[in-house]
């Protein structure tokens, strides 16, 4: 059965404005994920929604958010996860492809 | 059932077929209207001979008896299961069918299906699906593939698989799911004659089962997504 | 073919389904609809409780290819082995029916499916088929549609079907072609019947060479974006109405092969029969040898004509 996990982040103080509307990474197959990430506003604050195969790991999903927001300069976003069983370094790279896509940096 | 004691029920009036290993070709009298007899018998797997002759009694109804509206009789266990069918290209055969029912359709022909024994999967797909509408006897079966062998691929057990089959439409063979899908129009009971002048009258449409699916409550989202999709005109 | 140039291709097979449609269609052309952001799951999928994907798997949109206005729909390879469901299903048919309304010049279809979405059954079996009724009142309209097959699940069960109704099937020698799966065909008739994990076997049967051969596939390209791209840019301009001579030729031919092939026991008695030398190197030959060598033995109407 799926996981529905939620979590909410403090945005960054001196956040960088998103280039576009959302952004996309990933594939929903064993061992992986898709990500969506939305410019929302959100007072300020970042949200993610993260619905997993792998039960009972909401501790490792926050340490790999709180990571990835404390890279990443983000305020009112919403990050939403549909995962299929991916590890922490698979996960951490797809929010970074989906991160760059939104910011519109990066290599293709 | 076999297919006389189906036919004898659907033209009292009487009707003429030839068998041709697992095809039946031929045709009936409805309410003083003539009209084309073309399936199959004996749960036949189709493959490529079948596949083919089927289509080569569709070619002839439309080549001899323009505008004659044809009976598609469905009893198939789906497509045949051999490394020949699928060296020599199966999926042509069956593709080359489906042509000739859309081809006999463009050119005024009212093509009509009867599921009057099974109905599975790619069998199905190529024959029975193609008509305007698709109808059923009551004890019809119609199934994607048996539940052992679903079971593996999804990984959903068979005790699942078996519960879902009770309380799912998407699951189960069950001639009332496919009704509530949209995909089976009717089912034929009584008088089978009145039952096929009925089918007959009414306009030959464009495929609207995703609605009377969404109708019916068994299927919702088909018609909802196709919609929004067709929604975004202006948008290309 | 050198390193270098291997290393130069943009290889369809490894591609994601949005990044075959990037690669296809111009240059910052492509706008898709009920993108990932509509949130467009299957609700069947969630409802046994499997992973479901923002886009059920399918990526569909509007787009230009050399100028001329398109559509274009790429299974996501990846995602329940893009295998059609209700929701995926319905937006390959939307898309065929904008396509009467939007007045396009042709619809892309970048096939890459095991078929019927068995989580999803009968509604599975019936989105396959509203797709290829969708088609025929494309094709109607005289807008013709191609298929693109080239990823890691070939295109099966009713999609190979479907696929053969279509105008055109374009395919790599990566991709495969069939009705059947060979699990499907061991698990009914044993592993005499098909050895499906023989791969050789697999891609005699069904590949892309032994479909192009059989005059299943009407072209044969690398395995690369850019060969998909360039033969669609040809072939959109050339659309093939289904009429009652098109369908009796088709016929004639359907039937030769049973006469021709019927009693053959594998695709290397095909090959030698239509009498191509070196028939049993096929599998080996690189693309450019591959079409030097069989060209001389394959007639071809309409498009490739016979120097």
């Amino acid at each position: 059965m799926m996981e529905l996990l939620k979590f909410e982040f403090p945005g960054h103080r001196a956040p960088l404005r998103p280039m576009r509307g959302s952004a996309f990474a990933g594939v929903v197959n064993s061992g992986s994920l898709e990500v969506l990430i939305e410019s929302v506003d959100l007072g300020g604050r970042c949200q993610v929604e993260v619905k997993t195969s792998a039960n009972g790991f909401r501790s490792t999903w926050d340490a790999v958010l709180e990571d990835f927001f404390a890279r990443n300069r983000f305020a009112d976003i919403k990050v939403s996860i549909n995962d299929f069983g991916a590890t922490p370094a698979v996960v951490s790279l797809r929010l970074d492809q989906a991160a760059a896509e939104i910011m519109e940096m990066g290599a293709k | 059932m076999n297919v006389e004691y189906a036919l004898d029920k659907i033209c009292p009036g009487g009707y003429q077929i030839k068998k041709d290993n697992l095809v039946i070709s031929g045709h009936g009298v409805c309410k003083g209207q003539t009209f084309a007899i073309i399936g199959t018998i004996d749960h036949a797997a189709i493959g490529i001979e079948v596949a083919f002759d089927l289509a080569a009694a569709v070619l002839e109804v439309i080549q001899r008896f323009p505008q004659r509206p044809i009976l598609l009789m469905v009893d198939t266990q789906g497509q045949r299961l051999t490394h020949r069918d699928e060296l020599l290209a199966n999926h042509a055969y069956l593709a080359h069918l489906a042509k000739c029912l859309e081809l006999a359709r463009c050119r005024g022909h009212r093509v009509v299906s009867l599921v009057y024994g099974e109905a599975v999967s790619g069998g199905f797909f190529a024959t029975g699906m193609m008509a305007e509408r698709a109808y059923a006897l009551p004890n019809a079966q119609i199934r994607v593939m048996a539940l052992q062998a679903m079971t593996r691929v999804t990984k959903i057990s068979l005790e699942q698989l078996d519960e879902l089959c009770k309380t799912s439409a998407i699951f189960g063979p069950g001639i009332t799911n496919f009704v509530r899908l949209g995909i089976i129009e009717d089912i034929w009971q009584g008088d089978l004659e009145n039952c096929l002048d009925r089918a007959l009258r009414l306009p030959a449409d464009y495929d609207n089962r995703a609605e009377l699916g969404c109708e019916r409550g068994g299927r919702e989202w088909a018609a909802k997504v196709a919609f929004r999709i067709r929604m975004s005109a202006e948008k290309v | 073919m050198n390193l270098a140039d291997w290393r130069k291709r943009d290889s369809f097979y490894e591609a994601s389904a949005r990044r075959r449609i990037l690669g296809l269609l111009d240059q910052n052309s492509f706008q898709e609809l009920l993108g990932p952001a509509e949130r467009i799951t299957s609700p069947h999928l969630e409802q046994l409780g499997f992973p479901v994907s923002f886009d059920d798997g399918v990526v569909i949109g509007s787009g230009l290819l050399n100028g001329k206005k398109v559509l274009i729909a790429a299974q996501e390879s990846g995602f329940m082995g893009g295998a059609v469901g209700e929701v995926h299903g319905a937006k390959i048919t939307g898309l065929l029916q904008l396509a009467l309304i939007s007045h396009v010049t042709a619809v892309l279809l970048v096939l890459d499916t095991g078929g019927v979405r068995l989580h999803e059954a009968n509604a599975g079996l019936v989105a396959i088929s509203e797709i290829l009724h969708a088609a025929f009142r494309a094709r109607e309209a005289g807008i013709p549609i191609l298929v693109l097959i080239g990823g890691n699940n070939g295109c099966y069960g009713g999609m190979g079907i479907f696929a053969r109704c279509c105008d055109y099937i374009i395919m790599s020698e990566e991709g495969r072609l069939s009705v059947a799966g060979p699990e499907v065909i061991e698990t009914a008739g044993g592993v005499e019947e098909f050895d499906s994990r023989d791969r050789a076997l697999v891609w005699r049967t069904m590949g892309g060479k032994h479909r192009y051969l059989l005059g299943e596939a009407d072209r044969l390209v690398v395995d690369d974006i850019k060969a998909f791209r360039e033969v669609a840019i040809e072939l959109i301009q050339k659309p093939k109405p289904l009429t009652l001579e098109s369908i009796l030729q088709e016929h004639q031919r359907l039937g030769e092969r049973l006469v021709a092939y019927g009693e053959c026991k594998d695709a290397l008695d095909i090959w030698k029969k239509i009498g191509i030398p070196e028939f049993d190197a096929i599998p080996l030959m690189d693309n450019d040898a591959f079409h030097s060598i069989v060209k001389p033995y394959l007639p071809r109407e309409g498009t490739e004509e016979e120097t």
